[in-house]
C-alpha cells in the first residue's frame, strides 16, 4: 500500500486527528498526526488487517526550535510497505503518548528520546535515562544544551 | 639473555654469576606481567587480534587476568566515558602495588576523535589514573602494541626496588 | 520429562532467597562495557536489567557539528567490527537525497568489500560465542583467517579496522592489481576453515548440549522487538533486506537466506542463531564469487559529485543489511553542509533489548551464552 492510500484510509477513520500529508521529493512521504491521538493511530496501523505494521523500524526525537518532534518509521513484515508518522509537542510541555505497549522495541527508543531530547512519553512504564548516567542533568541533543563544566569532579570540556 | 649480558662474569665457566638482586627481581618482573584487560571500544578489537594467532601477545610473558587483584598492569583500550570513569578508578585502586597502566588509543590518551564535542567522554584516562605508557593510534596497529609492551618492560626493568628514596634524590 | 523440566522441579523444592548480582561493566564475556543487573534464585535467572551507556560517545551530537564527509569516521566507529557495512547506508542515504547514481563498478566493489567484512564480523561472532561456551581453538582458527581479510581491506583503504573508504558517489580509491585473485583465495580459505569448525565446534556434542534449547526467541516476539539480522533469522523468519528490498545491485546475485530450523533443538535457540551466521558466511562467499566474475575492471570509481556536499532540504531514512541486523540512518538535511539531525538506529541496540525477555528461567551460565548468541557491539548500542 502506498503512503497516500494509507493517508486516505486514516483520514476516513480518524478525521481531524490526521493533520497533513507531504510527499514532496526528496523527502520520504510522511503523515502528520495530532499529538494526543498518536497511540490510537498506531494501534489501528498495527492491528488493522490492511496495514499490519508490525515492525517499528525507528523512533526519533527531534528538536524543532520551539517544539520537539517525534518521528515513527513503520514497516510491515507481511506487505512490505512503509509509512512515516510525525508528531510535535511544545518544548515547554513535551508530552507525547507512548507506543511502548504496541511495539516492545519502542521501550528503549523512547527512553533514548527522553534521555537525549527530553520528550516525556506518557504511559511509558519505565521512563528513565538510558545512555547518560542516571544523575546527568539536561538533555544533550537539544540545540540549546550547554555542556556542564564538571561531572563528579571531572572536567567535561577543555 | 638480557640479564646475563649485563653482568660481568669474573669466574668464567664457573657457572657463577654476580649481580644485583634488584636486577634479578626486575628481570623476572618485567618478563612476566599479568594484565587486566579493560576493553572498552574499537581498540579492544585490535587488541583481540593482537592476542590471537599472527601476533600472539602472550610471548611477552603476559597472561590476561579477569581480576584486578592478580594483575600487574591494566590495559585501558578505548574511549573512557564519565559513566565508566568511576569504575576504572575503583579497579585501579584494587590492584596490588607495584601497578602500571598502559593507555591504548587516542581516545584514552586524550579523547581522540571525541575531543571537541564529546559531552560524555573523559578527555584522557590520565585525568583519573596515572599512566605509564601511551600507545597512539586510532586504533593502534598490533605492531604498536608490541612496542608499547616493550617500553613498559624496559621501564619496569630499570626501576628501583631497594633504597627507592635515595635513588630518587640522586636523580633529582 | 525433558532435562529442563526436571531441573525446575528439583529447584522448586528448595527454599531460597533471591539475590541480585552485577555482571559488568568490566567483564570478559559481556562483549564490551555492558552492565547486567541479574536477579538470581539459586542458579536460575529470574530477572535481567541491562544498564547501557558506558560507551555513550555523543555520536549524534558530533554529527550535528560536522560536515557530511567529516561524519564518516564517526560512522565507522559505531559498529567497529564491520565498518565497511556501516558506511554503506549512510552514503546511500546521501546519494538518495542528492539524486546521484554511482557507476556500476563502484557498486560491485562495495558489494565485495561489504561481504568480506560480513565474513570477518561473523568470524568474530562465532569465535567469541565459542569462547563463551568454553571453546578456545575455533577462536584462533577464525582470527587467523580474519587477518587475511583485513589484509585485503587494508590494501584497499589503508586501515585495518576503521576504513573511511566509501565516499558519497563513489569510493576513495580504485582496486589494486591482483584484487580478484586475493578475494578468490580468501573464499577458498574461509570455506576450508568453516568445514573444520563445523566438526570442531558446531556439531560438537558438548557445544550442542550447552547451546541447544537455550534462549529461545519466538518469531512473533522477535518481530515485536524489531530484531533483525541473524537474531531474527535464527527464529525462522525469512527476512533479509538484500532480498526483500534489494538495494544497490543485490538483485543480480543468486544466494539463499539461511534461517533457523531447529536442527538440534527448538527453532530460535542459541545454536540456531549461531548456525545462521556460519551459513551466512558461505552465502557471502557465493556473492563474492559472482561479483568477481561480473565486475567490470574499467571505469571510474566516483560519480560526478560537487566538491561541497550540500544535500537539498529534506529527510530520508535508509537502511541496509548489516552483519548484525539492519542499520538505519535517518538524516534530516536543512540545505547546509551539516546535518540538522542524524539518528542511527543500531541493530545491536534493538537486538539487545530482547535479553530480559529471553533469558528468564535459564541458568546463570546460559545467560552469558545467550548474550554471546545475540552478537552485540557496544559502540552501536551506546553510540
Ligand atoms: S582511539 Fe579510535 S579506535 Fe580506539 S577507541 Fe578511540 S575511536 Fe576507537
Amino acid at each position: 500500500m502506498l503512503a497516500n492510500e494509507i493517508f486516505d484510509r486514516l483520514k476516513t477513520e480518524f478525521g481531524d486527528a490526521i493533520l497533513a500529508f507531504d510527499d514532496t521529493q526528496p523527502t520520504d512521504p510522511f503523515i502528520m498526526v495530532q499529538t494526543d491521538k498518536v497511540f490510537d493511530v498506531c494501534y489501528s496501523l498495527r492491528d488493522n488487517d490492511e496495514f499490519q505494521f508490525d515492525y517499528l523500524m525507528c523512533l526519533t526525537g527531534m528538536d524543532l526550535g520551539e517544539n520537539v518532534g517525534v518521528v515513527y518509521h513503520l514497516y510491515s513484515m507481511k506487505f512490505k510497505h512503509k509509512v512515516v508518522l510525525k508528531v510535535v509537542a511544545p518544548k515547554a510541555d513535551p508530552k507525547v503518548p507512548s507506543v511502548e505497549m504496541l511495539w516492545k522495541t519502542a521501550d528503549w527508543h523512547e527512553r533514548e528520546a527522553y534521555d537525549l531530547m527530553g520528550v516525556q512519553f506518557e504511559g511509558h512504564r519505565n521512563l528513565i535515562r538510558i545512555l547518560c548516567p542516571y544523575d546527568w542533568e539536561g538533555h544533550p541533543l537539544r540545540k540549546d544544551y550547554e555542556t556542564p563544566e564538571f561531572y563528579h569532579g571531572m572536567k567535561v570540556s577543555y | 639473555m638480557g640479564l646475563l649480558n649485563k653482568l660481568d662474569d669474573p669466574y668464567e665457566g664457573g657457572g657463577i654469576v654476580l649481580g644485583k638482586v634488584e636486577d634479578l627481581l626486575n628481570w623476572g618482573r618485567s618478563k612476566s606481567d599479568w594484565y587486566l584487560h579493560f576493553g572498552l571500544a574499537c581498540c579492544a578489537i585490535e587488541f583481540m587480534a593482537m592476542n590471537a594467532s599472527h601476533f600472539d601477545f602472550m610471548r611477552f610473558g603476559t597472561i590476561p587476568r579477569t581480576s584486578p587483584r592478580q594483575a600487574d598492569f591494566i590495559m585501558v583500550t578505548g574511549t573512557v566515558t564519565f559513566k565508566m570513569a568511576d569504575r576504572i578508578k575503583v579497579l585501579y585502586e584494587q590492584m596490588a602495588e607495584p601497578k602500571y597502566v598502559i593507555s591504548v588509543g587516542s581516545c584514552s590518551n586524550c579523547g581522540g576523535p571525541y575531543w571537541e564535542h564529546g559531552y560524555h567522554v573523559l578527555k584522557g584516562v590520565d585525568r583519573i589514573i596515572p599512566v605509564d605508557v601511551y600507545i597512539p593510534g586510532c586504533p593502534p596497529r598490533p605492531e604498536a602494541f608490541e612496542e608499547g609492551m616493550m617500553l613498559l618492560q624496559s621501564k619496569i626493568s630499570k626501576q628501583a626496588i631497594f633504597n627507592k628514596r635515595k635513588k630518587l634524590e640522586a636523580e633529582l | 520429562m525433558s532435562d529442563k523440566k526436571r531441573l525446575d522441579l528439583e529447584y522448586s523444592q528448595i527454599e531460597s532467597d533471591k539475590m541480585r548480582i552485577n555482571v559488568g561493566p568490566q567483564h570478559p564475556s559481556t562483549h564490551g562495557v555492558l552492565r547486567l543487573e541479574v536477579e538470581v534464585d539459586g542458579e536460575i535467572v529470574t530477572e535481567v536489567i541491562p544498564h547501557l551507556g558506558y560507551l555513550h560517545r555523543s555520536f549524534e551530537k558530533h554529527c550535528e557539528k560536522m560536515t557530511y564527509p567529516q561524519v564518516m569516521p564517526y560512522i565507522d566507529r559505531l559498529d567497529y567490527i564491520s565498518a565497511m557495512n556501516n558506511e554503506w547506508p549512510y552514503v546511500m542515504a546521501l546519494e538518495k537525497l542528492m539524486d546521484i547514481k554511482v557507476p556500476e563498478k563502484v557498486d560491485y566493489i562495495r558489494v565485495i568489500l561489504a561481504e568480506l567484512n560480513r565474513i570477518a564480523n561473523h568470524q568474530i561472532a562465532v569465535a567469541t560465542f565459542g569462547l563463551d561456551a568454553g571453546a578456545f581453538t575455533p577462536f584462533l582458527f577464525f582470527f587467523r583467517d580474519r587477518e587475511y581479510i583485513l589484509w585485503i581491506l587494508e590494501k584497499m583503504s589503508g586501515a585495518r579496522l576503521l576504513y573511511n573508504y566509501f565516499r558519497v558517489g563513489g569510493l576513495a580509491a580504485d582496486v589494486y592489481p591482483g584484487f580478484k585473485e586475493d578475494c578468490l583465495n580468501i573464499v577458498k580459505q574461509v570455506r576450508k576453515t568453516n568445514a573444520e569448525v563445523m566438526d570442531l565446534l558446531i556439531y560438537n556434542s558438548i557445544f550442542i548440549k550447552r547451546s541447544a534449547n537455550v534462549g529461545i526467541l519466538r518469531p512473533d516476539v522477535a518481530i515485536n522487538f524489531a530484531c533483525s539480522g541473524p537474531v531474527l533469522r535464527g527464529s525462522g523468519v525469512k527476512y533479509d533486506l538484500r532480498k526483500d528490498e534489494p538495494y544497490s545491485i543485490y538483485d543480480r546475485f543468486d544466494f539463499d537466506i539461511p534461517v533457523g530450523k531447529g536442527e538440534v533443538g527448538v527453532v530460535g535457540d542459541c545454536w540456531d542463531r549461531n548456525m545462521v551466521r556460519v551459513q551466512e558466511m558461505e552465502q557471502s562467499c557465493r556473492i563474492i564469487e559472482q561479483a568477481i566474475a561480473q565486475m567490470p575492471m574499467e571505469g571510474d570509481v566516483s560519480a560526478l559529485v560537487p566538491k561541497r556536499i550540500k544535500p537539498p532540504k529534506g529527510e530520508v531514512y535508509m537502511r541496509a543489511e548489516n552483519p548484525k541486523g539492519d542499520l538505519g540512518f535517518y538524516i534530516v538535511s536543512n540545505g547546509t553542509d551539516k546535518p540538522e539531525r542524524l539518528k542511527a538506529r543500531g541493530a545491536s541496540f534493538v537486538n539487545l533489548s530482547v535479553i530480559p525477555e529471553i533469558s528468564k528461567g535459564y541458568m546463570f551460565a546460559d545467560l552469558i551464552l545467550i548474550l554471546g548468541s545475540i552478537d552485540i557491539v557496544l559502540g552501536e548500542v551506546d553510540r
